[in-house]
């Protein structure tokens, strides 16, 4: 089974901050690092060939330096990596970056089929959850989004089973193969690579491919091909803390006002509570 | 793991990569393990490097894209009491033009990343977020490589160079390096503060990327041997201040109060007002000098940089120090691995090559400064306080006779410090440093 996972670099969101004068991302000093969503997906390819053989190839769209990611998941046991790097990919949009990998796995999947493409559930820098179903619909695979669980893959019949979660809980479904999964998070474990998988991923040499390469129109990509357009950049406001009711000093006073306030303004609610114990 | 290496070099620090570069150079097959998730994560960020040490390793480091923050033209040295201070500084032309880069100060985890890259390129295996937990032995003792962290995490190598910095349990665990004395260590904070790059130029009186560093001694440190510094960045400064960790312990002073109130002196509030503190950082810092200097070299192992104590806390050099410790160890390693002799007797030349440069004499120069500052703590108290009142007084104008002054002053100065205690300063001061 060949399994391609797309995995983004993204600034550490828990460091980035929001100018609240400018209301742009304040990224100087902030480190660079692999979607944790997107390592849970290569964990989970690689975790997949482990268990029915095969291969998984890592593609990345970025600047030279997310390599890094790239290792990151070599280091897991993606055995091949191709980074997409281009000045014509820059300011690419979710529309943009999926035509741009589905070009990618295109590409590769007429040297080597592609069964499975596996992406993390959304990057932490953009929230959007488009790229994956992006990617999807252009090549025409079957998609399965928000996968808490692989249940079984079958190349010989070419389908696979997979649980997902929707609201409320979570359905069983079963699909035709070539297929793109988009994960959750608790699906897989990255795991701590052994030295020499680690020593294999910092030495592999990593294919840089450009527009070229993918045979991409260019005015599909980057800016040129994204049609979304950022109009403003803001932290949302700060959440006010509820009511407080003192009883550290006069407890009946307290008591008293919670009432009150709670009676005024819930008073649908009690009405309802009210209801269902009558009946 | 199955493969083996020439040399495995433990800490991708100023020390370790200096020599995995040299190494790698020569062909010599390198792993260097850094616990960081890539080198420089855990390092103190902020201080000065010095071009020349840099230089004999990689000699066109300009070019190669070096993050520099400022390029240093003036070192000042502060002697503050608490009110206020002494301020002498020194500042040449010549380090904006011929002698560029003599010292200039970087951010360290930028810093350390591009060195480590650069030892990459030149075909050494970095291998970051690793930590080695212990060395292997053969059954005479000799070290013939490391244990990591990692599954199938045990590598060979001929040679092992220690270069895991101050905090080196792996050195002391071997039996190496006695763990140092509380007296032997400093504990130094650090707080990066941002302002524009036009401000900082502005306040500090220079254009062109040029900087100053600014060295400071006195009241700030709380009576506890000492020292804080102010260096410029490109847009921030570097604040830090420390004291000897026996100090911190009897002083019961706590680092960040120090900085704190260190950030509210007169002299240093105009200088940073307005900043926006980044980043916070703690860090150890080797203060023993000369005589904590470990044994260098053994049957397959060497160490370098901080964990082999070298520091110059007179001239605050430690940088340059782990770099031309770590070139020097590459190049006995060299000649050892061509021998084929990788004992004691064939690393020998390490010990040499140190005793001969500047790393060994300048350490052995100032044996004595670290126990001299550490007694004389008059340095810290007195000393300060009564020079700031002599500068005080003589400069207020308010029709006292300037004899008068004096004499206050010198009536002052020995109700706080007796003939001998003087006297024995100044000549303890002497042997110190001469
Ligand atoms: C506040 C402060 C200010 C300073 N200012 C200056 C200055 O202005 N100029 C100057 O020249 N010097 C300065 N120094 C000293 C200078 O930082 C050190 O002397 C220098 O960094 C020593 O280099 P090193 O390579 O020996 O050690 P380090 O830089 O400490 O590097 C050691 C490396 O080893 C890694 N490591 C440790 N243990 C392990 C392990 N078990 N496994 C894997 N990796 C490990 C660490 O993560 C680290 O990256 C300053 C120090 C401090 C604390």
């Amino acid at each position: 089974m060949h399994i391609v996972c797309c995995v983004k670099q993204v600034p550490d969101t828990t460091q980035v901050k929001i100018d609240p004068e400018t209301n742009t991302l304040i990224r100087s000093g902030v480190e660079s690092i692999c979607n944790p969503y997107d390592l849970v997906a290569a964990e989970v390819a690689v975790q997949l060939t482990e268990r029915y053989g095969g291969k998984v190839t890592v593609i990345s769209m970025g600047p030279p330096q997310a390599e890094s990611a790239l290792r990151e998941c070599l280091a897991l046991g993606a055995k091949e990596a191709i980074l997409l790097s281009d000045r014509a990919f820059a300011g690419a949009d979710t529309l943009a970056t999926s035509y741009t990998l589905s070009q990618t796995i295109s590409r590769i999947a007429a040297v080597n089929p592609v069964h499975l493409v596996i992406c993390g559930k959304q990057a932490i820098d953009g929230d959007t959850a488009q790229t994956g179903p992006g990617i999807a619909t252009r090549l025409g695979y079957s998609q399965f989004t928000y996968v808490s669980e692989v249940v079984s893959v079958d190349v010989e019949n070419n389908t696979i089973k997979v649980k997902r979660e929707i609201e409320g809980g979570s359905e069983l479904i079963e699909g035709t193969l070539p297929a793109l999964l988009t994960v959750e998070l608790g699906l897989g474990i990255p795991r701590y690579a052994s030295l020499p998988e680690l020593a294999r991923a910092l030495r592999q040499d990593i294919e840089v491919w450009g527009a070229g390469e993918i045979g991409a129109l260019p005015e599909r990509l980057g800016l040129r091909g994204s049609p979304t357009s950022v109009h403003r950049i803001f932290a949302p406001p700060v959440r006010e803390g509820g009511r407080v009711f003192d009883s550290t000093e006069n407890t009946e006073r307290a008591i008293e006002d919670f009432v009150e306030v709670f009676f005024e303004k819930e008073s649908p609610l009690l009405e309802h509570l009210l209801s269902q114990d009558k009946g | 793991m199955k493969e083996t290496f020439d040399v495995a070099i433990v800490g991708a620090g100023p020390a370790g990569v200096s020599a995995a570069c040299i190494l790698a150079d020569a062909g010599i097959k390198t792993i260097v393990f850094e616990r960081g998730e890539y080198p420089g994560a855990k390092n103190m960020s902020g201080g000065v490097v010095y071009g020349h040490d840099l230089a004999q390793i990689i000699p066109d480091y300009v070019d190669h894209k070096c993050p520099i923050e400022r390029n240093i033209i003036e070192s000042r040295i502060w002697y503050l009491s608490k009110e206020g201070g002494y301020s002498f500084g020194y500042r040449d032309s010549i380090f904006a033009a011929e002698r560029k880069h003599n010292a200039f100060t970087v951010l360290r985890a930028k810093f350390d990343r591009w060195y480590a890259e650069q030892a990459r390129k030149k075909g050494a295996l970095i291998v970051p977020s690793t930590v080695a937990v212990d060395l292997l032995r053969n059954d005479k003792g000799g070290v013939v490589g490391v244990v990591t962290g990692r599954e199938d995490g045990e590598v060979r190598a001929k040679v092992t160079l220690l270069a895991d910095g101050i905090n080196s349990p792996l050195a002391a665990r071997a039996g190496f390096r006695v763990e140092p004395k509380p007296e032997e260590v400093a504990l130094a904070v650090k707080e990066v503060i941002e302002l524009p790059s036009e401000v900082i130029e502005q306040r500090f009186g220079v254009s062109n990327g040029d900087g100053v560093t600014i060295e400071i001694l006195g009241e700030i440190t709380g009576g506890m041997d000492g020292i804080a510094t102010v260096y410029t960045n490109r847009n921030s400064l570097s604040l830090a201040i420390g004291a000897n960790l026996a100090d911190f312990a009897t002083s019961k002073l706590r680092p960040y109060e120090l900085l704190e109130a260190f950030k509210q002196h007169p002299l240093v509030v105009p200088l940073i007002s307005g900043g926006q503190p980044r980043e916070y950082i703690a860090h150890w810092l080797p203060e023993g000098g000369y005589d904590t200097i470990p044994a260098l070299y053994g049957d397959g192992y060497l160490i370098a940089g901080d964990s082999a104590m070298m520091f110059n806390a007179m001239h605050r050099e430690g940088s340059n120090l782990a770099m031309a410790s770590g070139r020097m160890a590459a190049e006995a390693i060299i000649e050892a691995i061509g021998r084929g002799d990788c004992s004691r007797k064939g690393l020998a030349n390490y010990g040499k090559r140190l005793a001969e440069s500047y790393v060994l004499k300048d350490l052995k120069k100032y044996r004595r400064f670290g126990r001299f500052r550490y007694r004389h703590k008059e340095i810290f108290n007195e000393i300060p306080a009564l020079a700031s009142l002599a500068g005080r007084e003589m400069l207020t104008v308010n029709g006292v006779s300037k004899k008068q002054k004096q004499k206050m002053i010198v009536k002052e100065v020995r109700r706080k410090m007796s003939i001998l205690r003087i006297a024995r300063l100044l000549w303890h001061s002497w042997r110190a440093v001469r």
